[in-house]
């Protein structure tokens, strides 16, 4: 995130420079004191390290070059917008999230303490004029997820375009109907924007894309489930963490080197940790780029995780949308379909989910899970307790962890996090 | 084979030297400001064959002298096993943290700690003791004194010490203060206690296991607990158990 040849162009997007200075230093330590202290790293990450660094540089350059070609930027902040319909209309989507605790404060100014640190810091970001995307989007869509986001929204939506999909709570035929109707109401709202109609085999074509972005991340996490794993938790959720924001069909391809280069690794034994090194599956709330202090703690105490049941792990790439319709309906249809089956923490029952944690903790062939939760995420927080009942059943240890991105706790973490360690077996 | 354990507490290092089974040298000393002098003065003499680090401050000896480490939760289980082999609860409470650790067959089960919050911990009553005017030590044997006629409303240490001090001024008795205070600490322990079903036998450890009120509310609440000599060198006793065994003597970096 580097690059003072970047600085006209923050000027012109009207950031506060030198407090965007701040906070590129400030994730930069993060970055060197986590993913940049690794050893044995595959040689392929450099590029996603790349593209985290250039998230602020390269990348906003490319959209304001996208942008005067009359393309528009649509931001979305959860996992549920389905990118392939925004990106069928010509319009580019990207994730506006924030994993940094520097913009907290911030936030905190307006918002009251007792919120998310993912909500916080996405709201500091873009009211501390340190967002580059902030002013380069043509609208942003939020989704009714937990009450956090649901408020922030209408905060937000003060200052910019936005567009809000509901997203049921419930997964009968009738929310299935609500939701696939919220998809239409999009992709309509999002017509307009683009001052044109989908077309059928643009969304196809579209679809096939994310699609192939899903399956090159299947095969990312069936590599890193071999024993011993050739890439470290931490470098697999920078992937992920690209992949929210970089450019789809280059990322893909990237991937696909990346996949490559694991199995050339696999075949010659190397792995980033030692064999004694307790394989761990991470559940629970997502950790978005700036946010590595959970796989960075367990991966420098003993542990090596190889499965994430997150929305920056497997609930990402997990579904492929239906590509057998020919029509904008039918494969409207199949997009809501792909997108209901995520399993979000604010669903209610969501058995779905802990049916899920099961065979992921199972295949992965884990010793352990840890159940990483945000403060004041009273969703993942309390479903946490069924999580670790209906991992039980399967003699499945786990630990729950709350915390928010300051670094205040980590000795605590840390001696709680080896101290589960030391007890898997 | 001579083997020791060092346990670098926020407060307090605490040094044991075990020779066949049997401690033969403890020493317990602050950890002050400068920890690796501390350290330094602490091993100058001490002969051994094999040392195991833990505490807070365990990644100092493992940074400075090469030194295998093990948690705390490991190292008081380990510790409390070998004086009470019948033992299935230990509850901790140091300086900075407070854990109940379950313990099957010499094993931890399972674990419960405090997060970032002070209440309930080593720093709250020595908190409370400085506004109260006693020292540390007197604090348990004065508390025994008063009666427990104050509610005290806050857990925060920090919101806690100012109703401390208006409790001061409105002229309540300080050894009063001092009873209700031990007793709120008690309900914070509590409910970290009643999570993970505690199961006799109970081990009580750790720096505050020397309070004399502490021991006997807690004993009002769970029965009979057990409380060791020197309830603050179980956690350095338990690494050099763990030395002795020989396992998994590692340093987390060979882990990884
Ligand atoms: S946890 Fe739920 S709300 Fe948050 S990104 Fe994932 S799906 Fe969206
Ligand atoms: S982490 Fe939880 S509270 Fe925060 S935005 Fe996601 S669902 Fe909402």
């Amino acid at each position: 995130m580097s690059g003072n040849n970047y600085e006209k162009m923050w000027q012109e997007l009207g950031l506060d420079v030198n407090l965007h200075n701040e906070v590129l230093n400030y994730i930069n330590k993060c970055f060197q004191n986590t993913v940049g202290k690794q050893k044995n790293r595959p040689k392929t990450m450099e590029y996603f390290d790349s593209v985290l660094h250039e998230s602020h540089g390269g990348r906003v350059a490319e959209l304001i070059e996208e942008k005067s070609k009359g393309k528009k930027i649509v931001g979305f902040f959860c996992i549920y917008v389905p990118e392939e319909i925004i990106m069928a209309l010509d319009l580019v989507p990207i994730a506006l999230c924030g994993g940094t605790n520097f913009s907290v404060p911030y936030a905190e100014k307006m918002l009251p303490r007792d919120i998310c640190p993912l909500v916080k810091s996405t709201l500091g970001l873009a009211f501390s004029k340190t967002c580059p995307y902030a002013p380069i989007k043509s609208l942003a869509v939020g989704e009714t997820t937990c009450d956090a986001k649901k408020k922030v929204w209408d905060i937000l939506a003060q200052k910019v375009n936005f567009h809000i999909m509901e997203l049921p709570q419930k997964k009968n035929v009738i929310d299935a109907n609500l939701w696939e109707n919220e998809i239409h109401l999009f992709a309509e709202n999002l017509e307009k924007l683009a001052e044109k109609k989908l077309n059928p085999s643009v969304l196809k074509e579209k679809i096939e894309i994310m699609n192939n972005k899903r399956k090159v991340l299947q095969r990312l996490a069936k590599l890193r489930l071999k024993e011993p794993t050739p890439i470290s938790g931490l470098d697999t959720l920078v992937v992920m963490q690209a992949a929210l924001n970089d450019e789809p069909v280059r990322f893909t391809k990237k991937v696909e080197e990346l996949c490559d280069e694991l199995e050339d690794r696999i075949k010659k034994g190397i792995s980033p940790f030692s064999d004694k090194a307790k394989r761990i599956m991470v559940s629970g709330c997502p950790s978005v780029m700036g946010n590595w202090k959970i796989h960075s703690l367990i991966e420098t105490s003993g542990g090596a995780v190889v499965v994430d049941e997150t929305c920056t792990g497997v609930k990402y790439f997990k579904d492929l949308v239906d590509t057998k319709a020919n029509d904008v309906d039918g494969l409207l249809g199949a997009i809501a379909d792909r997108y209901l089956k995520l399993n979000c923490s604010c669903f209610t029952p969501n058995n779905d989910r802990l049916d899920m944690a099961r065979n992921l903790a199972k295949e992965g062939n884990v010793k352990g899970v840890v159940q990483y939760i945000l403060q004041y995420c009273h969703t993942y927080n309390i479903e946490a307790i069924r999580i670790e009942g209906a991992l039980k059943q399967d003699n499945m240890p786990s630990l729950k962890i709350v915390t928010d991105y300051s670094e205040e706790d980590t000795a605590q973490l840390r001696t709680r996090i080896e101290a589960f360690l030391e007890t898997l077996k | 084979m001579v083997t020791a354990g060092i346990d670098i507490g926020s407060r307090t290092i605490k040094f044991v030297c075990l020779n066949d089974n049997k401690i033969f040298d403890y020493q317990i000393t602050d950890t002050t400001v400068e920890p690796l002098k501390k350290i330094e003065e602490v091993l100058k003499d001490k002969k051994f064959d094999q040392l195991v680090a833990t505490g807070y401050g365990r990644y100092l000896m493992q940074e400075n002298y090469n030194c295998p480490i093990v948690t705390e939760i490991k190292a008081y289980a380990t510790g409390a096993y070998f004086f009470y082999p019948d033992c299935r609860t230990v509850i901790d409470i140091g300086g900075q943290d407070t854990k109940v650790i379950k313990i099957k067959s010499g094993e931890v089960a399972d674990f419960e700690m405090n997060d970032r919050c002070a209440a309930g911990t080593g720093k709250f009553l020595e908190v409370m003791a400085q506004t109260l005017g006693y020292k540390i030590e007197d604090f348990g044997t004065e508390a025994l004194k008063g009666s427990n006629s104050i509610p005290i409303n806050s857990m925060c240490t920090v919101f806690a010490e100012s109703e401390v001090i208006s409790l001061i001024a409105r002229g309540e008795d300080k050894k009063d203060i001092a009873l209700s205070l031990h007793h709120s600490i008690i309900n914070r322990v509590m409910t970290m206690v009643s999570r993970m079903n505690p199961e006799q036998k109970i081990v009580f450890a750790g720096g505050v296991a020397k309070n004399k009120c502490m021991v006997q509310l807690l004993k009002k609440k769970l029965g009979n607990i057990l409380v060791p000599e020197e309830p603050q060198i179980i956690g350095a006793l338990g690494a050099a158990i763990i030395a002795a065994k020989n396992f998994e003597i590692m340093t987390i970096k060979e882990r990884r």
